[in-house]
């Protein structure tokens, strides 16, 4: 089973959590990324996401799925916030279950790498200064 | 044809815009798009990686594009 969502509203991380667990589940694994208060080095005030939606949704699907055709799960969920995040905000959850813990935890990491690189999202740092949208440059 | 193109990230800042409206010959391709667009917006070419997406897909540099398909340009992400 597959849940995916892109939401401007805060994600919860208990109800993530609770919706990938079942009783055929021996593991849950969850990666919840935060917003850090520095990068290299400098102050960072917030971030913006934005999204687009209709092929982010698509691109998280494909990846769901492909982990569930890689590895022995159960339930994955992939859930991504868009809009202002202040530091300490989660912008991404991601959980998977599965009856043992190696398929959940190489699983968790594949989706959340694999995100980074493909799915249409978008992060701006805001900085005292100035602001940069992540990756833009080489 | 005329085309929208959808933006996000730092291509709506170099667009100055969210979509913007593209000249192209019949069954132009993503290639095409692609060389018109840093044509008409120099900064595109300073960019990790410039993808275009048709219709909710990464598009290959040889696929056609049509009046009613749904085009955007994709600059490096970084979700998560």
């Amino acid at each position: 089973m597959i849940d995916i969502k892109v939401t401007d509203e805060r994600l919860d991380i208990p109800a993530c959590i609770d919706w990938v667990m079942s009783p055929e589940s021996g593991g849950i694994d969850v990666f919840i990324g935060t917003v850090r208060d520095a990068t290299k080095g400098k102050p960072v005030v917030r971030l913006e996401f934005e999204a687009y939606v209709p092929m982010a949704l698509r691109e998280m699907q494909k990846l769901a799925e492909q982990a569930i055709a890689t590895w022995p799960l159960h339930k994955v969920l992939l859930h991504h916030r868009t809009g202002v995040l202040p530091i300490g905000e989660v912008p991404v959850v991601i959980a998977v279950s599965a009856a043992h813990r190696a398929a959940a935890f190489d699983a968790c990491r594949f989706l959340i790498d694999t995100l980074k690189q493909t799915v249409p999202i978008w992060k701006k740092e805001v900085f005292e200064d100035g602001e940069v949208w992540v990756a833009a440059h080489p | 044809m005329k085309l929208n193109v959808l933006a996000f990230g730092i291509a709506k800042d170099i667009f100055g815009g969210s979509v913007v409206e593209v000249n192209l010959a019949e069954n132009a391709t993503v290639a095409t798009l692609k060389t018109t667009l840093e044509g008409q917006y120099p900064r595109l070419k300073q960019l990790s990686s410039v993808m275009i997406a048709v219709n909710n897909e990464y598009a290959d540099a040889t696929s056609v594009l049509e009046q009613r398909d749904e085009v955007a340009i994709i600059p490096p992400v970084s979700g998560g």
